[in-house]
């Protein structure tokens, strides 16, 4: 058996049993008085958008592109799908003009990396410096105020379920991870983007152009994080703050290594780290956690020092392909 | 009077000498000063190029929103101590131009360093607020004798950065954890750690403000808000370029950097010469946040670390405008000063917001991963 598909079945193994292990102790608080089903609901609004960003960068990075530039794009395209959203007068609209921003980020990230040969770390770090300037300065220059609160009839609607109310971009988000992995283990266009990452000089000689297939999973990485980011205002904050991403689209980068760049493993990636946050604003909100307010502080530490703990335990062998983060030169 | 025309006249006389000696070493090196010239010239019309495209989107993104870039620009002049309209040069707003460039210097040192070694250390954030933090409690809350108290309150700082930068360098070391992640990760920790230092053990007695530094724990101040930290900084700056180029340890360092396969062949140990980077960066945003936390006005820090914040995530672009070159950094700093300090005058004379200043910063970082810019301009032009 191939090495890699050992190290994949090895992580299969433990995200299967993290899940698991969530339903157990979830079942468990039952018993200090948290409600699962909250929990759980909350924990899916947490994993929408970490989930887009790190299904996307799984497909760049599987191209040999790494653009860590995630969370400016999250930054520009809250704001930015908030505006078209209240402007169009409609949330869906917001979500469309929120991915567009994303992409059109992306294409420009791709034309740096695959055609000006750019170091992509450095410019996916100007992308995020860039992105968390514009993202006040478009708040102040547009609403004149530091935070702007979304009007209730432009916010994407709730649909019911047996969890209570959740939106459906949700759903979708669970699609896209779906069609992404069976686009990239079953279709043509999979082998293609898998060989642009792992062998480009083999896919110049194949007649087929590795920029265009970079450039392709570039755009397409963006636009599903431009949809997290304009999620965060549009489908569950209902606002737009400096904070609003708040790191997020550097545990998507964490969740994406933990994931072994599998789009399914980081949904499910996504999924607990979703539960992790969810679970420690759920104890900070308990009423026996205002006797000792420090507390706050670390539980606000959860949602980074998980990523963090994960990654290191998980890293393992680097299932990275081999041409990741360099310029593809023919010779 | 008299004690004036002197000093004027011993200043003549110094520019004098300085004039003459740098006219004398010119005719003996001539060689070496040409192609010296010669060799930092493509990086500073590149850097130069970076920031004029940062510059022309900043005029785009203005005109987008209907502001006059030209007043805009105008305006930020201001924050170089350069009034256009009124045909002046203040040195007092350059002053706050340097209190910026200070820790911008110092965090982009540990920048610098970690590219020199091949990492990528966006760190910085986090130690200047560990760093601010230290400082603080030493400064405001242990009584030392007057000479050493300053002495103990900037060691104390530099450590506990190190320390702090010691966490990602041996994740990397160990595990191969990519230092991005865990240097984000770490930054937001420290943010929560210090904000919970700062509310529940260093509360001085003014409210949401770090106890103030004992008289005897302050850095003596130049001007506005500039401290004498910033010849601390100089003095830093010139250090790691002694030691990168002068050194052994330095040059393994920048060998792994360049080359990690052929410093693994000539037996280097590559895992040292991360572990020194991840250690000099350290020591330097220590620093940073010392004297961030340690200056006029409040001589200590709002608990919401607004006094801390960014100052890590743009000395990554000052690094890079710098060339990562431990010299090159100070005049990149001291631009990025100035960058930073202009953004209160174009909030009050034409009111855009001074963010606006991050996304310049952001442009010219874009600009600057950009190898060949001017190489793919050249090419399509002819």
């Amino acid at each position: 058996m191939p090495k890699a598909r050992i190290y994949l079945q090895r992580r299969v193994l433990v995200f299967t049993v993290c899940l698991v292990a969530i339903v157990v102790f979830l079942y468990l608080l039952g018993w200090v008085g948290i409600k699962a089903k909250d929990v759980l609901r909350s924990s899916l609004f947490v994993m929408t958008p970490l989930a887009l960003a790190a299904v996307g960068e799984c497909i760049n990075e599987k191209a040999g592109v790494v653009n860590i530039g995630l969370e400016g794009i999250f930054c520009l395209s809250c704001v930015i799908g908030v505006y078209g959203g209240v402007h169009l007068g409609s949330g869906v609209a917001g979500l469309l003009v929120g991915s567009l921003m994303g992409a059109s980020i992306g294409f420009i990230f791709g034309i740096a990396s695959v055609y000006g040969r750019a170091n992509q770390v450095v410019f996916g770090m100007g992308i995020n410096i860039f992105g968390d300037g514009m993202l006040l300065f478009l708040l102040i220059t547009i609403w004149h105020a530091t935070s702007y609160n979304i009007r209730p009839e432009f916010m994407i609607p709730y649909t019911s379920t047996p969890l209570g109310l959740l939106s459906p971009i949700i759903f979708v988000t669970i699609a896209i991870a779906i069609l992404l992995h069976v686009i990239l283990h079953r279709t043509f266009l999979g082998i293609k983007i898998k060989a642009a990452g792992e062998k480009p000089e083999a896919v110049d000689v194949a007649g087929q152009s590795v920029g265009r297939i970079r450039m392709l999973t570039c755009t397409l990485g963006g636009a599903l994080t431009g949809l997290g980011g304009a999620f965060f205002s549009l489908g569950w904050l209902g606002t737009v703050v400096k904070e609003i991403a708040g790191g997020r689209g550097y545990i998507a980068l964490a969740c994406v290594v933990f994931a072994g760049l599998e789009p399914l493993l980081a949904l499910a990636g996504a999924f607990i780290f979703g539960f992790a946050e969810s679970l420690a604003f759920t104890v900070m909100s308990m009423p026996a956690a205002h006797t000792y307010p420090f507390f706050e502080y670390f539980l606000k530490m959860v949602p980074y020092i998980i990523p963090l703990v994960v990654v290191v335990i998980f890293i393992g062998r680097r299932p990275f392909p081999k041409a990741s983060g360099k310029p593809y030169i023919r010779e | 009077m008299i004690e004036q025309i002197f000093s004027q006249i011993a200043f003549a006389l110094a520019v004098f000498v300085f004039g003459l000696s740098l006219l004398v070493f010119v005719k003996n090196y001539q060689k070496e000063v040409v192609s010296y010239l010669r060799g930092i010239r493509r990086p500073l019309v590149e850097s130069a190029f970076a920031i004029f495209l940062g510059l022309i989107v900043g005029a785009l993104i203005l005109k987008v929103f209907d502001y006059s870039a030209k007043e805009g620009y105008i305006s930020m002049l201001k924050g170089f101590g350069i009034f256009i309209r009124q045909r002046t040069f203040e040195p007092k707003e350059f002053v706050y131009a340097l209190a910026f460039a200070t820790p911008y210097m110092l965090t982009a040192l540990t920048f610098a360093v970690g590219m020199r070694a091949g990492l990528f250390n966006i760190g910085a954030e986090g130690q200047v607020y560990i760093g601010g933090a230290a400082a603080a409690w030493i400064a405001g809350h242990v009584a030392l004798p007057a000479g050493i108290h300053v002495f103990a309150v900037t060691i104390i700082a530099m450590l506990a950065g190190a320390l702090w930068a010691l966490l990602p360098a041996l994740l990397k070391i160990w595990r191969g954890v990519h230092e991005v992640i865990s240097a984000i990760m770490l930054n937001w920790i420290a943010f929560h750690l210090v904000m919970y230092l700062a509310i529940y053990h260093l509360p001085g007695k003014w409210a949401h403000i770090t106890a103030e530094a004992l008289p005897t724990a302050r850095y003596p101040v130049i001007s506005g808000n500039l401290t004498a930290v910033i010849f601390i900084a100089l003095l830093v700056c010139i250090l790691v370029y002694v030691f990168l180029w002068r050194m052994y340890p330095g040059y393994e360092l920048r060998l792994v950097g360049d080359n990690p396969d052929a410093a693994r062949y000539a037996g280097i140990s590559i895992s040292r010469a991360i572990l020194l980077s991840f250690i000099i960066g350290g020591l330097a945003a220590g620093l940073a946040g010392a004297s961030l936390a340690i200056r006029p006005e409040k001589w200590g820090f709002h608990d919401t670390l607004t006094d801390l914040m960014t100052y890590g995530f743009v000395g990554i672009g000052v690094a890079l405008v710098g060339r990562n070159h431990p010299i090159g950094i100070i005049p990149s700093a001291i631009f990025f000063g100035g960058l930073a300090n202009s953004g209160r005058f174009m909030e009050f004379d034409v009111g855009i917001s001074s963010e606006l200043v991050t996304g310049i910063q952001g442009v010219i970082i874009m600009a600057m991963a950009l190898p060949g810019l001017l190489a793919l301009l050249r090419r399509k032009a002819e």
